[in-house]
């Protein structure tokens, strides 16, 4: 390992911008003569729009424009489209409701966009806004995914009867009922996953422009990936074709996941710019972001764990209603049935799994992918059963998961997922010992004596990322591929640009793919630069999310980067006039095996370009090379947190005592970096778990739509982490990587419920646990003064 | 408009402003003082966080006008643009106390506010509350602890050195 390859705890390139407040976030981009944007938005969760009066604002000064639905649909503005076909268990193709930009005749949640102010300035935008006038006739509305499928309740589209999208459902129902039959015992319970607002902290941005003399749009936008963006504001809303739409996504102030979608603002801005022949700039303010960024989880689940006589999982069924929320985003449909029920078997042998997942439309914001999407849900499915049996069967948690631990791979699931590596007993057994679990039963008598509840909860998680090998997401309905591209430009004085068609939003990939190109070339880490984010620069490529920039993005570069070795031993091989197989690449230097003979790295590169001493015919100049790469399997890091909390039964209040990580995430190339996406993920997930939910009144007004009324997590909600990792080696990658930016938001939930419900010894809990809700919870078990036991 | 004078970064500032500009609107926009950041609408997430007098403030709870006169910090002018950075600066970057960069500039003015009210030898309790004003998304906050506890240190090493020059 060199000091800056694989494996290196490289201090990141990227920071020095960031420290020094020189970072170029979309926000912080203007374009000369440009306009701004400001959406009316519908105050109602659900209304017919009976008329847009708009002349006043018209009038108002600064003003460019007021447009609506009817000039969008009139230019032939294509809709917003979710990108993967669900069928149900009937056959039939999921219902997608037609999704425009600007809502059109009927608004179906608060904030939908009805119309958008153009004006010189922000702030004269924002004042014609108000005059802007909009007649709603206000209709019943239904937030309740519980509710959205019974008789009576309003009917949001027509497209979908029962506000039911799909009805879809995996695995052998009649032989998981007869296992069920004949178990002797089974863990029953009622799980709501609370929905989840991402908030990245950087709010999205769009920033529209048309150029009239090429015809050619460019959007400047907080995007996880501009190639999908670009080919779906192409392909699907019919801006403009393919080759004529530039999409750039500079520095973006984290996803999550939020920032995978296609959003109406993106193309309200690029529709804009070429109707008031301005460039046209939206930055959301912090309410927008909670009312119309795409929400996470919104599952309503049944779920049952068989067991026999041993304490053997023999079996597990659930029924889960997913709220999509008003319109299907983008992979919203994938979320709660690919990404969730094929993770049901989480690091357990099971032989039979049966999952039915109704999605529903409600008047609230779309939900999709967030930070886990779909696995943090099958995760707190698995790993509360599994608890809540071991306690009601009197057997260690831990001692019940290790007799059910799949232990050979390759190891098919009985829900598409083939596990290929692990040692889940290795992360149990290290995190054991670093939570010191055999000190629990000392620290909860001290914890009683201060008048405290102690509690310990496990989640031994599993997860599928390196998403994705492309026929495989396409046999199941995916609408795209999931490969990844890299593209490596070699420079005559030997300095390498990679780029690649991943993009970092906080990841910290200009340092951790340069490391491998350092560590493959043997060049300073200093004269590689990665660029990403610009479909004017770089090759199509599928961007970042599911964990899959370094099992996916850096394969492609490894790919890449072997062609240029290639093609750099040919160039070496007529510079040094030797035999193209007698020539050896190491540590930067290629040389003649046998011979005192050898060319630096940089002598190769320039001569590459140079030309000197090879003809044209034998060898074509230059040294870039590019790659595509798809994966042959999911990747399946997994691991075990152990949290343990202490509870103030007087006030209800939680505190983390304790949380150990132990992660097997294959081979780590930063491990500084590693350790920060778990910090992260699991500050997420305590998140979920204690203080974040997203509400929405009868009426469908959101009544946690600010930083005020939402509890993000705060540094003093938070302890100290203790992370570790174990590795097996990914099989079915070049570098062995299986991705860590989603596991602590997997892992977490069910960590934090099953230590909460160990302390107050009931499991009925609900996220996030506040300190109203568990003290509610000990009145209701007639429990409030902690035992000694 | 209203006309305002101040010194930002150790530059002399006069401008007109619409009176409903904030000291925030005033950096970014007029300024191009790109480096402050907004994260909300309601003073609660800290992305802003300049210091004004010497003082910690959320430059989007400030209107423009109300700072004739006044000294502005921001993170551009922490540390010379060609010479070392700040310790603090460092000590973030060096613990991996960042990651998508957007809550940085904000945290780094809290926390050599948090050095000046409360010392240099910092505890995690001490720190995790003082950050209470700024939110991260995406650390947990554990590095950005560790940052400023050796950024606090270094601070004073930075000093005593100073000093003996």
């Amino acid at each position: 390992m060199c000091a800056t390859g694989i494996g290196a705890a490289v201090r990141r390139k990227e920071d020095h911008r960031f420290i020094t407040g020189k970072g170029h976030y979309t926000d912080d981009i203007n374009q000369p003569g440009q306009a701004y944007a400001y959406f009316v938005r519908s105050p109602h969760a659900h209304a017919t729009i009976k008329s847009i009066e708009a002349k006043e604002a018209a009038r108002m000064p600064g003003v460019l424009g007021v447009l609506t639905g009817a000039e969008l649909a009139a230019d032939k503005i294509g809709n917003l489209i979710c990108g993967w076909m669900i069928h149900s268990k009937d056959g039939s193709p999921m219902k997608m409701a037609p999704h425009p930009a600007l809502a059109s005749g009927k608004a179906c949640f608060v904030g939908d966009p009805v119309a958008v102010v153009i004006a010189a300035t922000l702030a004269q935008a924002r004042d014609a806004a108000e005059k802007v006038k909009v007649d709603y006739a206000v209709l019943p509305a239904v937030t309740d995914p519980a509710q959205a499928q019974k008789s009576g309740v309003p009917q949001i589209h027509e497209v979908a009867p029962n506000n039911t999208i799909y009805q879809w459902h995996l695995g052998d129902a009649k032989a998981v009922e007869s296992a069920f039959t004949s178990a002797k015992h089974v863990t029953k319970l009622d799980l709501v996953n609370n929905r989840l607002v991402p908030n990245a902290m950087e709010p999205r941005v769009a920033i529209g422009d048309y150029d009239t003399g090429s015809g050619t749009f460019t959007l400047w936008n907080t995007s996880q990936n501009p190639h999908v963006a670009r080919l779906v504001i192409a392909a699907f809303v019919g801006m403009a074709p393919e080759h004529k739409l530039r999409v750039i996504a500079p520095d973006v102030g984290g996803g999550f996941g939020s920032k995978i979608f296609i959003y109406p603002e993106e193309v309200v801005a690029l529709w804009a710019a070429k109707r008031v022949g301005r460039p046209v700039k939206w930055t959301a303010e912090r309410s927008e972001s909670f009312l119309c960024d795409a929400h996470g989880r919104d599952h309503v689940t049944h779920a049952e764990m068989a067991f026999d006589a041993e304490g053997r999982i023999v079996a597990l069924r659930a029924k889960t209603v997913a709220n999509l929320g008003a319109y299907m985003s983008t992979f919203s449909s994938a979320v709660p049935t690919y990404l969730y029920a094929t993770l049901l078997s989480g690091q357990y042998e099971i032989p039979q799994i049966y999952c039915e997942v109704d999605a529903v439309y409600t008047n609230t914001g779309p939900v999709d992918a967030y930070r886990g999407a779909g696995r943090p849900e099958a995760t707190f499915v698995v790993e509360r059963l599994v608890e809540v049996g071991a306690r009601e069967m009197g057997q260690d948690p831990a001692e019940l998961r290790r007799k059910n631990f799949v232990k050979e791979f390759p190891h098919q699931t009985p829900v598409i997922m083939n596990y290929d590596t692990g040692d889940y007993n290795a992360s149990l057994k290290r995190a054991l010992e670093i939570a010191d679990y055999k000190g629990f039963g000392r620290r909860k008598r001290e914890s009683a004596r201060n008048g405290k509840l102690r509690g310990v909860g496990f989640s031994t998680y599993i997860e599928a990322c390196g998403i994705a090998p492309s026929a495989a997401v396409g046999s199941l309905g995916a609408g795209v591929g999931l490969w990844e591209s890299a593209e490596v430009r070699v420079n005559p004085t030997g300095s390498v640009e990679v780029l690649t068609g991943c993009h970092a939003h906080g990841q910290g990939h200009e340092t951790t793919f340069a490391q491998l190109v350092s560590d493959r070339l043997g060049i300073p880490i200093d004269n590689v630069s990665i660029i990403h984010g610009d479909t004017d620069k770089v090759q199509f490529g599928m961007g970042t999310y599911g964990s899959r920039s370094g099992a996916v993005g850096m394969s492609a570069l490894v790919k890449a980067l072997d062609k240029v070795e290639a093609k750099a031993k040919k160039v070496a091989a007529h510079m040094l006039e030797a035999a193209e197989g007698d020539i050896e690449f190491k540590d930067g230097k290629f040389s003649v095996a046998g011979t005192d003979k050898s060319a630096a790295w940089g002598e190769v590169a320039l001569n590459a370009y140079i030309a000197h001493k090879f003809s044209g015919q034998e060898l074509e100049p230059g040294l870039k090379e590019g790659a595509f790469y798809d994966p042959t399997n999911f990747t399946f890091p997994a691991g075990c947190h152990i949290c343990e909390v202490e509870i103030d039964p007087e006030t209800g209040n939680t505190e983390i005592a304790a949380w150990t990580a132990v992660d097997d995430f294959g081979v780590v190339v930063n491990p500084m970096i590693v350790e920060g996406q778990v910090h992260g993920g699991v500050a997420q997930g305590v998140g979920q778990a204690l203080y974040e939910g997203a509400v929405y009144d009868k009426d469908g007004q959101l009544v946690t739509g600010s930083l005020l009324d939402y509890c993000m997590p705060r540094a003093d909600h938070l302890p100290a982490l203790n992370v570790a990792t174990t590795v097996t080696k990914c099989p079915s990658n070049p570098l062995g990587i299986k991705g860590c930016g989603e596991a602590g938001a997997i892992a977490a939930p069910a960590a934090v419920i099953n230590a909460i419900t160990d302390a107050i010894g009931t499991e009925a809990i609900a996220m996030p646990a506040t300190p109203q809700a568990v003290w509610a919870a000990l009145k209701k078990a007639g429990r409030s003064l902690p035992h000694a036991a | 408009m209203a006309a305002v004078s101040l010194t930002v970064n150790g530059k002399p500032v006069t401008t007109d402003v619409d009176p409903r500009t904030l000291l925030v609107q005033l950096l970014r926009e007029e300024l191009r003082l790109t480096g402050t950041h907004v994260g909300c609408d309601t003073s609660q997430c800290g992305a802003c966080v300049v210091h004004v007098n010497g003082k910690a403030v959320k430059s989007c709870t400030v209107l423009a006008l109300q700072l004739e006169g006044a000294q502005v910090l921001t993170i551009e002018g922490l540390a010379p643009t060609d010479g070392p950075l700040h310790p603090m600066q460092e000590a973030f970057r060096e613990n991996h106390g960042l990651q998508c960069g957007y809550c940085t500039p904000g945290m780094i003015m809290t926390a050599v506010d948090i050095v000046r009210r409360k010392g240099h030898e910092l505890d995690d309790r001490t720190i995790r509350e003082e950050l209470e004003g700024n939110i991260c998304r995406c650390t947990g906050y554990h590095n950005i602890v560790k940052a400023i506890a050796a950024g606090a240190r270094a601070m004073q090493a930075g000093a005593a050195s100073q000093a003996a020059e």
